[in-house]
């Protein structure tokens, strides 16, 4: 039954170059099986091309709790952020 | 549109383009009757993608066939206004779902064949057929990984689900040996090196699922008893329902589109 296999969180590398990114989570007996699954699950319309799948359990979170602290300081630091530069045209994106 | 080899037999190529569209619609109905019933979510979706992979490989298949005949029946035509006795699909595809296990077990039997036949059939003096081989071959090469995979686990697995899988090999063994017959369709396909002599894929098959079988600690069953008749138009009951099921709308309603 599926309420004793663990959970897994599942990240997908959606073209070469780019970051996997966490698409969402999935129940599963062992590694092999979750990527298994996460290949059935998750690359159904052509989403992935690499997986990685990690025990929930073995994820440390940050406490919602600690929103202030943590996050709040940069708030008013704005010069962190480089807005203060002209970036010329032939730089294209960043 | 290629141009027609006269030196091949078209109506057996017709014919066995029947076996191979019959075998993966209809297997491709019986996996889709798991929708919403799975033992679980992810297994649900797994079969559902599986179905759906057949489904598509016999719109190719029965296109194809249709094309050969040349009477313009499209894949559509011959899915959905045929009656039992025109079906040319294996008897094993065909066995009721019955639980998980046998389901599973019924797939993995037919996709280690599915698998060496695909393979055989890349290499057809056809480039059509080695075309749509080529193209199912990389579905099929994932659907035999996951069915050799859980056909091991379940098999090795706890007391129960060792005895359902041992009860479902027993079950369908018979319906195994219908895969490597031969007859006069294929021995002209064979000739024409369109496609394989079934009975050269038993060597294979039989190494194939001996490995998987062994590691998931399950006996072979030693019966030679064969059912037959699939691949003639001589089905079992089953196929019957699974037309009502499958035709119901085309019947009732004939052309209906959305």
């Amino acid at each position: 039954m599926s309420s004793e296999w663990p959970l897994w969180e599942v990240f997908i590398r959606g073209q070469h170059g780019l970051n996997h990114r966490h698409v969402g989570s999935l129940h599963a007996p062992d590694a092999e099986m979750a990527i298994k699954n996460a290949r059935d699950v998750y690359t159904r319309r052509n989403e992935g091309v690499s997986i990685w799948v990690v025990r929930s359990s073995e994820i440390a979170a940050s406490s919602p709790s600690d929103k202030g602290p943590l996050f709040e300081p940069s708030n008013s630091k704005v010069y962190r952020h480089p807005t203060f530069f002209d970036i010329p045209e032939e730089v294209g994106h960043m | 549109m290629a141009t027609l080899d006269l030196a091949v037999d078209q109506a057996a190529l017709f014919e066995c383009l029947l076996r191979l569209g019959d075998n993966t619609l209809v297997l491709g109905h019986r996996v889709s009757e798991w929708c919403g019933h799975s033992p679980v979510l992810e297994e649900d979706i797994a079969l559902a993608n599986t179905a759906l992979d057949l489904i598509g490989q016999t719109q190719l298949w029965l296109g194809l066939a249709g094309e050969v005949e040349g009477k313009g029946r499209t894949a559509d035509n011959l899915a959905y206004l045929r009656d039992a006795a025109a079906f040319r699909n294996l008897l094993l595809v065909e066995r009721p779902n019955g639980d998980f296990g046998q389901t599973l077990m019924r797939q993995f039997l037919f996709d280690a064949w599915h698998f060496e036949m695909l393979t055989a059939l890349t290499r057809s003096a056809d480039k059509r057929v080695a075309e749509i081989a080529a193209k199912a071959l990389k579905e099929v090469a994932y659907h035999l990984e996951r069915s050799s995979d859980l056909v091991i686990r379940l098999g090795d697995g706890t007391a129960e689900s060792h005895r359902r899988m041992q009860r479902a090999l027993d079950d369908l063994w018979s319906y195994t040996g219908e895969m490597f017959v031969t007859d006069d369709a294929d021995k002209a396909m064979a000739e024409a090196g369109i496609m394989p002599d079934p009975a050269s894929l038993r060597g294979p098959w039989e190494a194939r699922i001996r490995d998987v079988l062994a590691e998931a600690t399950l006996a072979v069953p030693t019966g030679t008893y064969v059912h037959k008749g699939g691949r003639k138009g001589v089905h079992t009951e089953h196929l019957g329902f699974i037309l009502a099921d499958m035709q119901f709308l085309q019947r009732a309603y004939p052309g209906a589109t959305w």
